[in-house]
């Protein structure tokens, strides 16, 4: 990818006070979040991102970009809102697990199906850190972090796995702590036109005593557990998306990857290029994109709307 | 036989089955012909089957809500004459009890009904429906294809229903007239079926029609016939609305998807979505976006979408503007009838202290200018706006000449942005008002959060910024109280002298105006009739002069206890002297609410709850 030359990192960042934990796995997702808007090059001022509430949540104040910190699990609606009033906007929503995928799933399942240019990343740390360190729906059943009072009854989810099925069109994992291949990745999905999504490991040094930076480097029966797919012979991207045939099984692939035991893919589990929200809704109308663009609508001509009711 | 120019047309029968088009179709070709219409649908929460009536106000001036006097009762079934008594609760009585004397019962002839032991006083004509329309269709040749025209014994009840009111058959039978090829062939058969039933009818009454309906001049250009549905909606796009989310909820649906079918013509963006929270979330973030922005439900609706009407005033949203179509509630309560129990709600939809502008139109008039002006409160104030609308207006027809959008104000898109070095979203201003800038505008970067912000939108909890955040943001609604002007806060109506004065909001307008010039032309002491419009801020020094002029006030709403009676205690100090309340789901008939003002008059009860649908 070439570097774009117009904006550096610093052009994103604010001075804004960072009230996040020392260490904490939030740093390098920002970090890699400003690095692949340097990367795309896309001006600071044509940049909405859009948080739920928790740590990551906290995430737009310090990026220097339309900032939008809004209810905890409704950043997907409100992301959602933001593209279609103001498409010309580069969207990016931001949160944690238990924004997404607990108090905000039913949105998460949804964004799936409409395919709104946007791109959701979810800081994804297995705990509630705010409440002090709750299991959040991607903790697996039987694990105990330091601040739960029981093991987890509860099984968790599988947030690739459920994009896949849910219809977005670009699914992808990365990792907190390897910014600049996160960053990457990032670059791609925001450059991705429809909603893709990427899972963001995420170490929380304070609460989540399980899931470490050591646990996530450690090697698997001889192996790093975790391994880029781009790096083998995997491919993600579904070549003809008018071929069913192709599409279901570029899916299963990667719902396979998906529950991978042992070893961690990251990178693009799924790619398809197929018309976004936007621009089926744009489609035959008179002012064609025009029309989803405009945002002065109050010279209407209604006489025919009334001639109706006549 | 004397002259009648006030009657009433009902359209009895199981739901599912085609009476909203019939009685639409019978109800437009009048309004076409000069005749003032006003119309009202009861209906179950169901698809098909259930006993459904439309309600059809013909009269030569215009009525502005329905009477319990129906002088032709055309029914499609036995519970539309006999109630539906073989329930454990039966849910009405039969619509016997509301005819006229003299009045026509044109039934169904197929229906095998023991009619002895009723009312004696009113004619009860077997219509062979299907007869009549075979009949026409064999002669044209056409008679294979009887089932799948049989929609058109709705045209053999309509010229029925004209034998029977001494309505012209020529005015109703304009209403086919048009198209070619197969619309105008099919326009002809609909014709000869009306005037089958017609000339049935005739016969059955003698050769002469059983009322002498005034005869009126057709007018040069047809009126509007409409819903409050159309004139919202089209007040919205007159407003510019460029977005609008939804989740499907009676009675708010309608409005949606009027919306919705003409989105594309109109350049608009409408998103049904997967609940209300999201229909919230997702306006709130378009009018942040730049574009005018709403979304449409009803009370359950609203009971989720309090969290992102907080998230709106907390962030100083130019919007969304929130159109609440009420129900019966509480809960799922009454999803298909009408009530105005949701103002107190609508007051405060969320936790904390925030400030928005609630409205409440009473008429197609007023729904017209406050769906309109609403969107020029969120720009202008930064904040969210409700519009409180219900069931009967969003359902009911009326004839109206002409919306009046000439005379609606120019747009106002508030304080906007202009690039001068550092930019503050929330800067603290004289009057609250901080310039706003528009995503994508270069040097206009912002910040907004739910939590409590700095002048830049970033998170602080310091106790300085706190109040002075809090007094800006209340203070906009100060600012609102002020600059509002009196004719969009209160309306009054009736002799300014009158020593009783009427309190009421919402769509009981029409009713209560109405109901006051009957009593009024009854002589005895004069009535007036006080309209609170603006819910929030409340006009405060305008209500409380215009009660305290007043001898005896009493109260009119379609809730438990009076809503508007608590708010106008708690914001002026002042009881409403008396309270008639009605809580069944139907709103006020005429004659209901002319009992209900004349028992509060005479009794020693504070509050009189009504409804003529008790056995």
């Amino acid at each position: 990818m070439v570097v774009s030359q117009t904006y550096q990192l610093k052009d994103y960042k604010t001075d804004t006070h960072n009230t996040w934990c020392p260490g904490c796995g939030d740093f390098g997702i920002l970090t890699s979040i400003q690095m692949a808007l340097a990367e795309i090059g896309v001006p600071p001022h044509k940049v909405a991102v859009v948080s739920g509430i928790g740590c990551s949540g906290k995430a737009p104040h310090y990026l220097n970009a339309y900032g939008f910190h809004t209810l905890h699990g409704r950043s997907i609606p409100s992301a959602t809102g933001m593209k279609l009033s103001n498409p010309e906007m580069t969207v990016i929503a931001v949160g944690g697990d238990g924004d997404g995928f607990g108090i905000g799933c039913g949105y998460f399942v949804n964004a799936g199906r409409r395919n709104v240019d946007f791109t959701y990343l979810v800081f994804d740390n297995e705990v509630y850190g705010l409440t002090k360190g709750q299991g959040s729906p991607t903790m697996k059943k039987g694990m105990k972090a330091k601040g739960m009072a029981e093991a987890a009854v509860q099984d968790n989810i599988n947030p690739l796995a459920l994009a896949i099925s849910s219809g977005y069109t670009f699914v992808g994992r990365g990792y907190a702590l390897n910014p600049k291949a996160t960053a990457q990745l990032i670059a791609q999905a925001v450059s991705h036109k429809g909603t893709s999504f990427i899972d963001i490991a995420q170490t929380c040094p304070v609460y989540n005593d399980l899931h470490t930076k050591e646990y996530y480097t450690d090697m698997v029966e001889g192996q790093p557990r975790m391994y880029w797919l781009e790096n083998t012979d995997y491919d993600a991207v579904v070549h003809d998306p008018t071929n069913a045939g192709e599409v279901v099984e570029k899916k299963l692939q990667a719902i396979g990857k998906a529950y991978e035991t042992g070893r961690m893919p990251l990178g693009c589990y799924y790619k398809v290029d197929v018309p976004t929200f936007e621009e089926q809704i744009a489609e035959g109308r008179p002012n064609g994109m025009d029309s989803i663009l405009n945002p002065n609508l109050w010279n209407r001509d209604i006489s025919k709307l009334e001639a109706v009711l006549r | 036989m004397d002259q009648v120019s006030d009657v009433l047309w009902m359209l009895a029968g199981p739901q599912g089955g085609g009476i909203n088009s019939a009685a639409e179709a019978f109800a437009k070709a009048l309004s076409r012909g000069g005749y003032r219409i006003f119309t009202g649908i009861e209906y179950h929460s169901n698809i098909m089957g259930e006993h459904s009536y439309y309600m059809v106000r013909i009269s030569d001036k215009q009525k502005r809500n329905l009477s319990e006097r129906v002088h032709v009762l055309v029914s499609l079934d036995e519970e539309s004459i006999l109630g539906n008594h073989h329930n454990e609760w039966p849910s009405h009585h039969g619509h016997l009890k509301e005819m006229v004397p003299g009045g026509v019962v044109i039934y169904d002839g197929a229906l095998k009904m023991d009619l002895s032991g009723k009312r004696q006083d009113l004619k009860y004509i077997p219509v062979p429906f299907d007869d009549i329309l075979r009949k026409v269709l064999v002669e044209a040749g056409r008679g294979a294809e009887f089932n799948s025209l049989r929609v058109m014994t709705n045209s053999v009840a309509g010229g029925a229903s004209a034998a029977a009111l001494g309505l012209d058959l020529g005015i109703y039978m304009e209403s086919f007239r048009g198209g070619t090829g197969r619309r105008a062939a099919l326009a002809e058969l609909n014709g000869q079926a009306a005037k089958g039933g017609y000339d049935f009818v005739m016969e059955a009454l003698g050769g002469a029609p059983a009322f002498n309906l005034v005869k009126v001049d057709r007018p040069a250009k047809a009126p509007l016939l409409l819903r409050g549905v159309h004139a919202c909606a089209l007040a919205k796009l007159k407003a510019g609305l460029g977005f609008q989310s939804y989740y499907p909820i009676s009675p708010a649906t309608d409005e949606n998807v009027y919306l919705e079918a003409n989105a594309r013509a109109q350049d608009l963006v409408v998103v049904q979505v997967e609940d209300e929270v999201s229909a919230i979330n997702m306006a709130v973030g378009a009018a942040h976006g730049g574009k005018r922005s709403s979304t449409s439900t009803s009370g359950p609706g609203l009971s989720l979408m309090c969290e992102g009407f907080g998230f709106a005033s907390l962030t100083e949203a130019p919007g969304p503007v929130l159109f609440l179509w009420s129900r019966g509630g509480p809960s799922t309560g009454l999803p298909t009838r009408s009530e105005q129990s949701d103002l107190t709600f609508a007051l405060q939809p969320g936790h904390g202290d925030f400030g928005h502008i609630v409205v409440a139109p009473g008429d197609i008039q007023d729904t017209v200018e406050d769906s309109y002006e609403s969107f020029n409160w969120a720009d202008r104030y930064q904040m969210p706006v409700i519009v409180m609308l219900d069931k009967k207006i969003q359902s009911g027809y009326q004839t109206v000449d002409d919306l009046g959008f000439d005379k609606l104000p120019p747009i106002d898109r508030g304080k906007l942005f202009e690039p001068n070095g550092d930019y503050l979203r929330y800067k603290l201003t004289d009057d609250g008002l901080s310039p706003r800038a528009i995503p994508g505008q270069e040097g206009g970067i912002f910040w907004v959060t739910t939590d409590e912000h700095d002048q830049r939108g970033h998170i602080t909890e310091a106790a300085d910024n706190r109040i002075a955040q809090m007094n800006k943001r209340m203070g906009k609604l100060d600012l609102a109280a002020r600059e509002i002007p009196a004719a969009r806060k209160i309306t009054k109506y009736g002799p300014a002298d009158a020593e009783i004065t009427i309190v009421g909001w919402g769509t009981t307008k029409g009713s209560i105006s109405d109901a006051i010039d009957v009593i009024n032309a009854e002589g005895g002491p004069k009535m007036n009739f006080l309209q609170v419009r603006l819910m929030r801020p409340f006009p405060v020094a305008e209500v409380t002069a215009e009660l305290t002029k007043a001898k005896t006030t009493i109260l009119v709403e379609e809730n438990y206890n009076g809503q508007l009676g608590d708010l106008i205690r708690s914001q002026t100090g002042i009881t409403v002297d008396k309270r008639v309340v009605k809580f069944d789901g139907r709103p006020f008939s005429e004659e209901e609410l002319i009992d209900g003002i004349k028992t509060a008059l005479s009794s020693s009860e504070t509050r009189i709850p009504v409804s003529h649908l008790l056995p």
